[in-house]
């Protein structure tokens, strides 16, 4: 069944929910997805933490949205593992045990509401590129949950960008608030998409998990976010960075990759404090939880 | 109705008059936290006329059958007209087109 398996996924043929799949296949998605769907619920964090100090009502609401979005889409995210063989009560407990990974960028702490907007507009720009290249996922529950989430990505980069402007159009406290976030995020931003690999040798991309490499992402994030940084009078802390015009592709100081592979691995700035908030979230909803589950049927 | 424990799959109607499109899937403990979970997860920004809520339990799943006996003949593919159409003007003496009327010609064949 495996090699038949194989071959029909390279020639193109996709996979449905039921369809058999090798232990190595679904392995391989399994993780993947459950990495993604961590780091939505984890994502949430940051931004909740602001909805309190956000600047007026409608930043409120819209944070509040957003951050309803994200936890639904770790809902979505989740329950494919779950069809996939795995339990959310085992997922949960991995990830507040510190067992499972999520991404970097949720591994940093917030200083300012700058954070907040520079997170919305240019973290979540590099996760659409990273999820539109799952759009056309050989599995295909995850790629139609990926349609929904892109479809509710592009209003939070809108919303981000907006906040971005009010700051950028503010007072110079502002825009330095705005520079200084920048500064914060560059780096988390270039190793966001990863360490640059073959893309020939990636299993992911051999069976259409994902269908791009890291560093063409990243490329494709320098191309379109760069210009767009630089006309708002914002400076990108790197000396190395710019665009080769005989070559088209940028050049840019490359990022500690080990620093990467240590935040992930859950030795980031914030990623203690991050758990530590899911578990009391976990803890604090207990009561909820037993009471639903105990719900008398209507 | 009796507590449905578990998986429910969600179906969106996302204009009235268009057909029912399988939306996601979600866990609830009962029937009508399942639906109230549908209409958060599926159709916060008003992109649902209508939601059905169905215990995966209740559904009965089947797979397309391969069509082993070619069932051409119940599809238009099953027919192709062309030969015969000629054939049958040529038997008549009557040239393609003949009967027509206005500049738009014989477009069929």
């Amino acid at each position: 069944m495996e090699a038949g398996f194989f071959d029909r996924l390279a020639a193109g043929e996709d996979v449905e929910a039921g369809d058999a799949m090798p232990d190595a296949y679904r392995e391989a998605l399994r993780r993947f997805i459950e990495m993604h769907g961590n780091s939505e619920l984890m994502g949430a964090l940051p931004e909740r933490d602001w909805i309190v100090r956000a600047p007026n009502l409608q930043r409120k609401l819209a944070l509040t949205a957003k951050v309803q979005d994200e936890v639904g889409h770790a809902q979505l995210l989740l329950r494919l593992v779950e069809d996939l063989g795995k339990p959310r009560e085992r997922i949960l407990d991995d990830l507040l045990a510190g067992r499972s990974k999520f991404h970097n960028v949720f591994h940093y702490p917030t200083h300012s509401w700058a954070d907040v907007a520079v997170i919305a507009w240019l973290v979540d720009a590099a996760a659409i590129l990273s999820q539109k290249a799952l759009l056309g996922c050989s599995y295909l529950p995850y790629r139609r949950v990926m349609k929904r989430i892109c479809w509710e990505e592009s209003f939070h980069v809108l919303h981000g960008r907006d906040t971005v402007l009010a700051l950028a159009t503010g007072n110079d406290a502002q825009r330095e608030m705005l520079q200084e976030a920048l500064e914060r995020w560059w780096a988390p931003l270039m190793m966001f998409h990863g360490p640059p690999n073959d893309p020939a040798r990636d299993q992911l991309i051999a069976w259409r998990i994902k269908s791009r490499g890291n560093e063409e992402l990243r490329q494709e994030f320098l191309d379109v976010y760069v210009p767009r940084i630089w006309e708002l009078g914002l400076r990108i802390d790197d000396p190395a960075l710019r665009r080769d015009p005989s070559t088209g592709s940028w050049e840019y100081t490359e990022p500690d990759w080990d620093d990467l592979r240590r935040i992930v691995r859950g030795d980031g700035p914030a990623t203690a404090a991050r758990l530590g908030q899911r578990r009391d979230a976990a803890r604090d909803g207990e009561w909820v939880r037993r009471c639903f589950a105990l719900a008398p049927a209507a | 109705m009796a507590a449905v424990a578990g998986v429910f799959e969600v179906f969106r109607r996302g204009k009235s008059g268009g057909a029912m499109e399988h939306a996601g899937s979600l866990e609830a403990p009962d029937a009508r936290l399942a639906e109230s979970y549908a209409r958060q997860l599926f159709g916060r920004r008003g992109e649902a006329a209508e939601l059905w809520v169905v215990a995966r339990a209740a559904i009965a799943h089947t797979v397309g059958a391969s069509d082993e006996l070619d069932h051409s003949y119940r599809r238009v593919d099953g027919y192709s007209i062309r030969d015969r159409l000629r054939a049958a003007r040529a038997a008549a003496g009557v040239e393609r087109g003949q009967f027509r009327e206005g500049a738009q010609g014989d477009v069929d064949a």
